[in-house]
């Protein structure tokens, strides 16, 4: 649709504003995987509730908007679940290793100039474009 | 007070995953497949989100956060081969399914079956990476 790039710049104001209150507010640095990764491994034992109450924020907000939107919400993920399965252990073990992940890295890294983020989304996008081209175009099974 | 900005947070990052259409995993491939119907949204989603958080580091500068304590402080400059390696297998994965953490976890009430699998592995994943860093550590050293 021709109005994508403005529900995605809206969008994407949205998810930095989240990203200013978290930073503003509670002095933190808003990354999907951190969040979620510290409450795993202990690591954020101390902020447990406060990670707890972010990620409930996070599942509860589409469910409001939902009734606002009059088609279909799909996400159109491959029905193959071995690409499931491998797809999701790889993103799991990713981010926890390189520490972050399209918010860490990308929206909080980048938006301070930070090389660790930039250098970052550089390999996670370049990784993405190139499994993507060889699993979709040369092996076509994706 | 800190529960409650972090509600906040998390919502107003819920509900831009969601009207940005990230959490659709062909808009997602679609900026990836530059060899495809490449799709640019991702591009706006992503300068979209950097615009108000540009703002919001320039505003830490002589402050401390609402509830106090402080900021964090940037994070070690060096680039380790854990940034790079945990970064490819990523963007490997995140090319395979077109999910990333924050819509993975945000569409969990409409990604149906596939996207609990997802989350599980993602999760099953995230526990495992303290073994694969200390055997990329072991690598490393070796190398």
């Amino acid at each position: 649709m021709e109005t994508d790039w403005i529900w995605g710049l809206v969008g994407g104001m949205l998810i930095g504003l989240g990203g200013a209150v978290y930073l503003l507010g509670n002095g933190r640095i808003m990354g999907a995987s951190g969040i979620l990764g510290g409450l795993l491994d202990g690591s954020g034992r101390n902020s447990a509730a406060e990670r707890i109450v972010f990620l409930f924020g996070v599942v509860v907000a589409p469910l409001i908007l939902w009734p606002l939107y009059n088609v279909e919400i799909d996400t159109h993920l491959t029905k193959d679940i071995v690409v499931v399965i491998a797809a999701g252990l790889l993103v799991g073990i990713g981010t926890r290793v390189a520490n972050g992940c399209t918010s860490g890295h990308g929206v909080c890294g980048i938006s301070r100039f930070s090389l660790r983020g930039i250098v970052a989304t550089v390999f996670y996008i370049l990784a993405g474009g190139l499994t993507l081209a060889v699993f979709r175009h040369v092996l076509g099974v994706i | 007070m800190r529960l409650f900005l972090a509600l906040i947070a998390g919502s107003l990052f819920g509900a831009g995953l969601f009207v940005s259409g990230m959490t659709d995993t062909t808009k997602v491939q679609g900026w990836l497949d530059v060899f495809g119907n490449w799709d640019p949204t991702l591009a706006f989603v992503m300068g979209g989100a950097i615009i108000p958080m540009f703002f919001a580091w320039r505003l830490t500068a002589n402050r401390k956060p609402a509830v106090g304590g402080e900021f964090p402080v940037p994070p070690r400059p060096e680039l380790d081969h854990r940034l790079i390696t945990g970064s490819v297998m990523f963007g490997m994965g995140w090319g395979l399914a077109g999910l990333c953490p924050g819509p993975a976890i945000a569409s969990i009430t409409y990604g149906g079956i596939g996207g609990l699998v997802f989350l599980g592995a993602m999760i099953a994943g995230m526990m495992m990476a303290p073994r694969v860093n200390a055997q990329l550590d072991r690598l490393a050293a070796a190398a």
